[in-house]
């Protein structure tokens, strides 16, 4: 009824090839960001902040990274934690060794070094397809994590062996470290996410984007039209380690605020964004916000939304019911829409442009 | 990406709706636990200390001061991304104390809980530097450190051997979890085995290879190490056990750190465990007042999650202890505040000038179960203590003298690695809070 986009014509190429052609998505996204930006910061609880949302951006970055690799070039990839890791250390690194740059700069620069390093380990994609390449990357992610432990160059020496995110700032305002509000680290990671979103769409709308496509939908096809697979390929591995290692970068200067950085990007965060990816859907950005919210933010919800509601399960129990929940939705939505979430939202789209006379 | 997503952010709204009024009458306490995950062997048996002891006080006393005490449990799972979650929760709720159970949760604790004021207690684990309490004032890790427990163990192995003079040309081992927690003693025993003569030999276990150590223990046979020390925590320590026996490697020069004595992780190995060796600062069993009484008030009711013959054991009474410096802290600042529902900045006075004698220990019921402990203005761990405890096949016993760590060796190494995470996290505040004249 509402939903409807009758009235709407297009009457250039432009408006044909808009990524958002009807007019109320336009007036929905505005909505949500605006929401985003305003509603939240002003409205949500500190914990809220820090618990639900930070997550829920940082591991769509991640999940947006790696869907450019697996969703859109259809190459699989265990790598990600490790790649999340090389953007950590890279943004700590920089941000020692040139503490006056500003912060933002470097968690964007460091995701360079998480490319330069993606492209090394995404030589074999060349030769391997499938589970061989997925077992080829997980090589990247046990070096890496290996390299993380033994290297005390790339904490500084640290006796904790941890990374320790020091205070920088931007306008006077904290933006890492342990005076920084959750408000500020959402913002600034608003920015990134939204700025990185934007980008995104539009490499994967443009050229680069198609052949990406073309590689994931038929190497050898491909090939014959004449996209040569090594630069391609090479491409789609740095683009997305690029994203990871933003993420990785975000998750420990504007989340974690310094930790060990061992536990964090092991092979659980690997299969986790694997995870989002393939339950939001794959080769969709939207479905990588989706499988964020699902994984990251739903066990928050279940775990302490669930007793400050008045349902009466605590510590353990709540663990417990949060991976039976959580595991029950995974196998639901698999079975009822195999493509993920975006999928059925993209149904729920179609039936509500009908709605309410669905013929 | 519109409505679903409105739904989403309604749905998490939710949890804004956390952190309902406090009734005024108590004092909330909160402590991160892994009953679930690889770690959730060593996990639950500490989880279950603290709880029934807290438990007991509220039963037999009303509380502290008068004051009931609310505990409860954050589920971490042993996860850093969750311990971060329940730092946050314990704040928004109002938690007095931060119990982390993590040496990552802890790290990632420290710099926020200097802003957040909010004391940290990381009971002997956690980063051995914060025992200097002039530039962690909200940190405290009593009543000894890792790098304490190294010394205790080398003074142990010299008494042995017959003297320090006699460790030349030994062989020490270090099996150790590949991770911060296990690497810590390393610095200390490579300083002490420059100054004695004798020789270290590292044997790291990866996390995700702990309870798969066979190729690690061919090294060991090969290398036939005087004496190991395991530095190891949650599925690694029954694992190491099993695995010296196997390997015939003599038990009773098999020596764990604290965290490495549950009672499941030596009966892992059956009757041949017998003689396996932990560090300890406290006794255990069931014989002692204070385990009569939780015995009496908590699980006669009903109110405990574990069953009457863990009551005791290793890990439980480890946090018993743990429970007790909780509780003491607290009448300690409700005396220096005259306060009677006390906040987290009164707890860190309290924790601050914590001293439990000889006396207050027979109060508590506590007589023979542990020895005095003090903590200083700008010592927060008073590097006390501790003893070799031996498992006799069906429980740990005292099996040597209570032992000094090397103060003099292991003081200078935390003030200079306390000076040095100053300096590398910029803008590190400098201590103002004031430090309490002592009782």
């Amino acid at each position: 009824m509402f939903y409807r986009e009758a009235g709407q014509f297009k009457t250039t190429y432009r408006d044909d090839m808009a990524v958002f052609p009807i007019l109320q998505d336009r007036i929905g996204l505005l909505v949500i960001i605006s929401l985003a930006i305003f509603a939240i910061p002003l409205l949500g609880s500190k914990f809220f902040i820090s618990s639900v949302m930070i997550p829920f951006l940082v591991f769509t970055l991640a999940a947006m990274g790696l869907n450019i690799l697996t969703g859109y070039t259809g190459l699989i990839s265990l790598g990600t934690g490790a790649f999340m890791g090389v953007g950590a250390f890279a943004c700590y690194k920089l941000t020692t060794y040139f503490p006056n740059v500003n912060i933002i700069v470097w968690i964007l620069a460091s995701g360079l070094f998480s490319a330069a390093v993606g492209v090394m380990f995404g030589i074999p994609s060349l030769r391997v397809k499938g589970f061989y390449l997925a077992v080829a990357t997980l090589a990247a992610q046990f070096f890496l994590q290996w390299c993380f432990v033994r290297i005390p160059w790339l904490f500084n020496y640290n006796v904790s062996g941890a990374i320790e995110v020091p205070e920088r700032t931007l306008l006077g305002l904290a933006i890492t470290g342990p005076r920084a509000t959750p408000e500020v680290r959402y913002l600034v990671l608003l920015g990134i996410v939204a700025l990185m979103t934007w980008v995104a769409s539009n490499i994967l709308h443009g050229r680069i984007g198609r052949k990406w496509m073309a590689v994931r939908d038929m190497d050898i096809a491909a090939e014959l039209m004449g996209i040569k697979m090594l630069p391609t390929k090479l491409l789609s591995f740095a683009v997305s380690s690029y994203y990871c290692g933003v993420a990785g970068a975000c998750m420990m200067f504007l989340w974690y605020g310094g930790g060990e950085a061992n536990d964090v990007f092991d092979i659980n965060a690997s299969f986790n964004v694997l995870f989002m990816v393939i339950i939001g859907g794959l080769g969709s950005l939207i479905g990588s916000f989706f499988g964020a919210a699902f994984i990251s933010s739903l066990p928050t919800t279940l775990k302490f939304g669930l007793p400050a509601m008045g349902i009466p399960i605590t510590g353990a129990t709540a663990e417990h019911m949060t991976f039976i929940v959580t595991g029950s939705l995974i196998i639901f939505f698999l079975i009822v829409e195999p493509h993920g979430l975006a999928r059925l939202w993209q149904i729920a789209k179609e039936k509500l442009r009908l709605w309410p006379f669905p013929y | 990406m519109k409505r679903t997503h409105l739904i989403a952010v309604a749905l998490l709204g939710a949890t804004t709706l956390a952190a309902p009024a406090l009734a005024q009458d108590s004092i909330y306490v909160q402590s991160n636990a892994y009953r679930t995950g690889p770690f959730s062997g060593s996990g639950t048996p500490v989880a279950d200390g603290i709880n029934d002891y807290l438990t007991m006080l509220n039963e037999r006393d009303g509380g502290v001061g008068g004051v009931k005490i609310k505990f409860e449990e954050c589920e971490t799972g042993y996860d850093t991304k969750k311990s971060v979650e329940c730092y946050e929760q314990g704040k928004a709720k109002g938690s007095i104390i931060y119990l982390p159970w993590s040496t990552g949760a802890t790290l990632a604790a420290i710099p926020r809980a200097h802003v957040d004021k909010i004391p940290i207690m990381s009971m002997a684990y956690g980063l051995s530097a914060a025992a200097d309490g002039s530039v962690f004032p909200w940190v405290f890790n009593p009543p000894t450190t890792y790098w304490d427990g190294a010394s205790i163990l080398l003074n142990y192995i010299a008494k042995q051997e017959g003297g320090l003079d006699k460790l030349k040309g030994k062989r020490i081992g270090l099996i150790h979890l590949d991770a911060p927690y296990g690497k810590e003693p390393i610095p200390v025993l490579q300083n002490l085995a420059k100054k004695y003569g004798f020789e270290v030999l590292l044997y790291p276990v990866p996390a995700a290879e702990m309870q798969n150590q066979g190729a690690l223990w061919l090294n060991i046979r090969r290398d036939k190490p005087d004496w190991l020390y395991n530095h190891g925590w949650g599925a690694m320590n029954p694992t190491a056990v099993k695995e010296a026996i196997k390997n015939n490697y003599p038990i009773n020069r098999l020596v764990g750190v604290w965290w490495s004595g549950g009672d499941d992780d030596a009966r892992a190995g059956g009757a041949e465990a017998k003689g396996y060796k932990s560090l300890s600062w406290h006794l255990f069993g069931q014989n002692f007042p204070v385990m009569q009484d939780i015995l009496k008030h908590v699980h006669a009711k009903g109110l405990s999650k574990t069953t009457k013959e863990k009551v005791g054991e290793a890990l439980y009474a480890r946090t018993v202890y743990q429970g007790m410096m909780v509780a003491e802290a607290i009448r300690n600042a409700q005396r220096l505040t005259g306060k009677k529902v006390i906040n987290s900045e009164d707890m860190r006075r309290g924790l601050e000038s914590l001293n439990v004698t000889e006396a207050r220990l027979k109060e508590l019921g506590m007589e023979g179960f542990a020895s005095p402990l003090k903590v200083e203005c700008g010592d927060h761990n008073g590097h006390h203590q501790a003893f070799v405890a031996e498992w006799d096949g069906t429980k740990w016993t005292k099996a040597s003298d209570w032992i000094s760590p090397s103060k003099d060796e292991v003081r200078p190494l935390i003030e200079a690695a306390a000076k040095d995470y100053a300096e590398k996290n910029t803008g590190w505040p400098k201590r103002t809070e004031v430090c309490d004249p002592r009782s």
